[in-house]
């Protein structure tokens, strides 16, 4: 990048100025420099780690209408929506929401053009491979391909740099302060203002605000770097606000998982096939209500309720080799009291729950498919579905963290991804995409690979508008 | 390898992924079959959300780099020959080079008992060496060499637990060659590999395609010329327009440029997405495809001059040292690679473990 001060004196004013570095900060960058203007991304991470959350991302859901190259049969907008307003239970601005829907297709072509890459979707994720496209090589490779475009079209990106303030005057955006490492804050100016750095799922003190202590047993699966700084800015120079400051999206993890990034491989798809309890040796939920990949992401929030924010899944070796294989290898005993002595469970507890739980399974025709008949009868919470007994040795056990992925609270935006401030106006050259705005349409819940859609449709959007506000 | 397993994202890139996934847990001999189907192209260590400096430190490609170097020792007949690999390859090759000319030189100058420097005329190799002194010794070496990859190939056969019946599926034998011999992998489906850098070229899968395929030219050339002297007994030199020189110059323009350019991209390469302890057996290789070609060639275009004797012993002895360290060198990786390929072929058809949705 060459000397980072010398490109600020050269450009003392940027047209768009972009604070984050992933899928809808690199949308919105490309978009506006491709219509001539003088652009330059803010990234508070170093190279390596550039990207955000997106580096962890796999995919996106893309709508269509007959058979693509990397997604099956037809994905239309009316089942989409409706598969929005099931998981949101209605929280959702059904404009912004259909603009998201309806611009995913050409998202699709306009990421090709970019050099990204797209696959089938990957072993084990079969259920999307009819809604999502996978990008090839996932986010990282994806983010590659923005950054390599990006360069060839004389974009600017400082790495390392944080933003630290934001000069917004009476609903005009004017310059950003920021810090690179231990160097001296200076300014940049910009005509116009595109934030996409997502949310403050990684402030850990931010997340304890929220969440009390318990926040402290919280793993965040995706970057160090998304401390909610400019969410937060944009809120104090006064910037409407949308979407519960409280929640944010957890699934359960390995226990044993990396504070901070340590993405996909962590997940554990064997709750499903087994029990789960808690450190006092009790089930807590009902583990077969519906098909995995439809109930993991409340898992989070029921372990985060849990004591010591800790579960554990027991399986027994009739179920190994029905789930995907997770980095952590599964603590193994030839008993079932050994295994809960391995993982620090009051054994004689762990016993009778395991003991009551094999008597009260109804055997039917196991299928982990399908909603199989495989269920309990007389037992609180109920294990619906997949219900095995517990019974063959050697007997494996995983630890269950809440795991964070994104946080809910957003900046309030309208269909140009203007945002919009306290006293109602619309700032006329402040722009948000991703993450940070996604809680307009995504209220509560998710739906896999839509937050790269909102990211990707509302990055190109702010891209184009900012080239237009930059321009006047 | 458990975390590329739980992760998946870099499927799409070669049959080494859906290969890995077909597995639950890795044993020895799955991590040897696993690292012979790489191609070291990268594409995975650049889009790998775990490469270093994340906690996890995964680089993919070193360390596969570093289990093939491993089997190839493994895999070597006769066993002591193996060190070969351990030592700088290029400082081997280099040895051995300027051995064989120093021992041709003093074996015709014993023959003749004369000088290489005044030559015998328009071309008549065979007044340098005899032809039956030279159809022999290469006989001998080829044989060696030939009997040298059987045996590395029923060692890393038997060791995949395939069984020699499984040859018998032409179709997918068939198949596993056609992706070795087009170089599939190196395609990264059509947009070329992360190599030498982080941008996609295809420049590596065509310089080896000059490598290989300007080999085997040249292995024609020696076909075609030794079928016009032994079956209709046309003795060497050949015309210009020949078949044997028509062949062998393509080949060896191919096998200059081949390489040179594997030399470059090699140099130019991140150091990170492969094992530098490497580097030596690499790079003798290219050296000595590289001067086998450079010599070929103008022993082709002074075959009437005086330099010619020198020429022919320069390129006999460049020719035995490349016969000679084939199965202990950079070449193997032909063979095992291949096998790789033609064992994938045949798994390809079984199920990938995973959670059935």
């Amino acid at each position: 990048m060459g000397n980072e001060a010398d490109v600020v004196e050269r450009y003392p004013s940027f047209d768009v100025v972009v604070a984050g570095a992933g899928n809808a900060a690199l949308g919105a960058a490309l978009t506006a420099a491709k219509r001539g203007l003088n652009v330059i991304v803010l990234e508070c991470s170093p190279w390596e780690f550039r990207g955000g959350n997106s580096r962890h991302t796999r995919n996106f859901r893309c709508m269509h209408t007959a058979p693509t190259s990397v997604q099956t049969e037809a994905y239309g907008e009316e089942e989409y929506f409706a598969d929005l307003m099931r998981v949101t239970g209605g929280q959702t601005d059904e404009e912004l929401a259909r603009i998201t829907i309806r611009q995913s297709p050409e998202c699709f072509d306009w990421m090709s053009r970019q050099g990204v890459r797209f696959q089938p979707s990957l072993g084990g994720t079969l259920h999307l491979g009819r809604t999502n496209a996978f990008f090839l090589g996932g986010g990282k490779a994806l983010m590659n391909s923005y950054f390599a475009a990006a360069r060839k079209l004389g974009i600017t990106v400082f790495y390392d740099t944080e933003v630290i303030g934001l000069d917004i005057d009476g609903g005009i955006f004017r310059s950003v302060t920021v810090r690179q490492k231990d160097g001296e804050p200076f300014q940049i100016q910009g005509k116009a203002l595109v934030a996409a750095s997502g949310g403050f799922e990684s402030n850990l003190e931010w997340l304890r605000e929220a969440w009390g202590p318990t926040a402290d047993n919280f793993l965040v699966r995706g970057t160090p770097y998304n401390k909610g700084r400019v969410l937060k800015l944009m809120l104090e120079q006064g910037v409407q606000q949308i979407g519960d400051p409280t929640q944010c999206h957890a699934v359960a993890i390995d226990g044993r998982a990396p504070k901070f990034d340590g993405g996909i491989v962590t997940r554990l798809d064997c709750v499903p096939l087994g029990i789960v309890v808690n450190n006092r040796g009790e089930r807590f939920y009902d583990e077969g209500e519906d098909l995995w990949p439809k109930r993991y992401a409340i898992w989070g929030r029921l372990v985060a309720q849990q004591p010591d924010q800790i579960g554990f899944s027991i399986i027994d070796s009739k179920v190994i080799g029905r789930f995907m294989p997770s980095v952590f290898p599964a603590i193994r005993a030839n008993t079932v009291a050994e295994l809960a002595a391995k993982m620090g469970l009051p054994v004689d507890a762990v016993l009778a729950t395991v003991d009551l739980y094999n008597r009260s399974v109804i055997p039917g025709s196991f299928d982990h498919n399908v909603l199989d008949d495989c269920h309990t009868e007389g037992l609180t919470p109920k294990k619906s579905h997949w219900a095995l007994p517990i019974d063959k040795a050697p007997f494996f056990g995983y630890p269950l963290r809440p795991g964070i992925t994104f946080t809910y609270l957003a900046v309030k935006v309208n269909s140009k991804s203007e945002v919009l401030m306290q006293d109602g106006r619309t700032a006329r050259n402040i722009f948000a995409a991703g993450e940070i705005m996604a809680g307009n349409i995504l209220g509560k819940g998710y739906l896999a690979g839509f937050g790269m859609t909102i990211g990707i449709v509302f990055g190109r959007i702010a891209g184009r508008e900012s080239a237009r506000a930059a321009a006047q | 390898m458990t975390i590329c397993n739980a992760c998946r994202y870099c499927e799409g890139y070669c049959a080494m992924f859906p290969a890995m996934e077909r597995r639950l847990v890795f044993t020895e001999a799955d991590l040897n079959y696993l690292a012979n189907l790489c191609h070291n192209c990268s594409e995975c260590y650049y889009a790998c959300q775990y490469a270093p400096p994340h906690e996890y430190e995964l680089n993919l490609p070193r360390m596969l780099a570093q289990i093939r170097m491993k089997t190839y020792q493994q895999y070597a007949w006769p066993a002591p020959f193996a060190r070969a690999f351990r030592k700088n390859g290029l400082v081997v090759s280099l040895a051995l080079l300027v051995s064989l000319i120093a021992a041709i030189f003093s074996g015709t100058a014993l023959a003749r008992g004369g000088g290489l420097l005044t030559s015998p005329g328009a071309g008549l190799f065979y007044q340098i060496i005899p032809h039956n002194v030279m159809v022999g010794v290469f006989s001998v070496v080829s044989l060696f060499v030939m009997l040298a990859f059987l045996v590395g190939f029923v060692r890393f056969w038997s060791e995949a637990g395939e069984g020699f019946g499984a040859l018998l599926h032409i179709s997918a034998v068939v198949r596993g060659f056609i992706d070795a011999l087009s170089l599939k992998y190196m395609s990264s489906a059509g947009a070329g590999c992360t190599d030498p850098g982080e941008e996609r070229s295809m420049s590596r899968r065509w310089f080896h395609h000059l490598t290989f395929y300007g080999f085997m030219l040249c292995f024609a050339s020696t076909s075609v010329a030794a079928f016009y002297s032994y079956l209709l007994g046309w003795e060497a030199p050949y015309g210009y327009f020949s078949v044997p020189v028509i062949l062998g110059t393509l080949g060896g323009i191919g096998l200059l440029i081949g390489p040179a350019g594997l030399l470059l991209l090699k140099q130019r390469r991140n150091p990170e997405t492969g094992d530098p302890a490497q580097s030596g057996m690499d790079v003798g290789f290219i050296a000595l495809l590289f001067t086998t070609s450079l010599t070929g060639l103008l022993l082709l275009a002074l075959r009437h001059t005086d330099a010619m004797g020198v020429l022919l012993v320069i390129h006999l002895g460049a020719v035995m040292a490349l016969f000679l360290t084939l199965p202990y060198g950079k070449f193997v990786h032909g063979i095992y690679r291949t096998a790789a390929l033609v064992r994938n072929s045949l798994e390809s058809k079984r199920p990938i473990i995973g959670i059935g949705e």
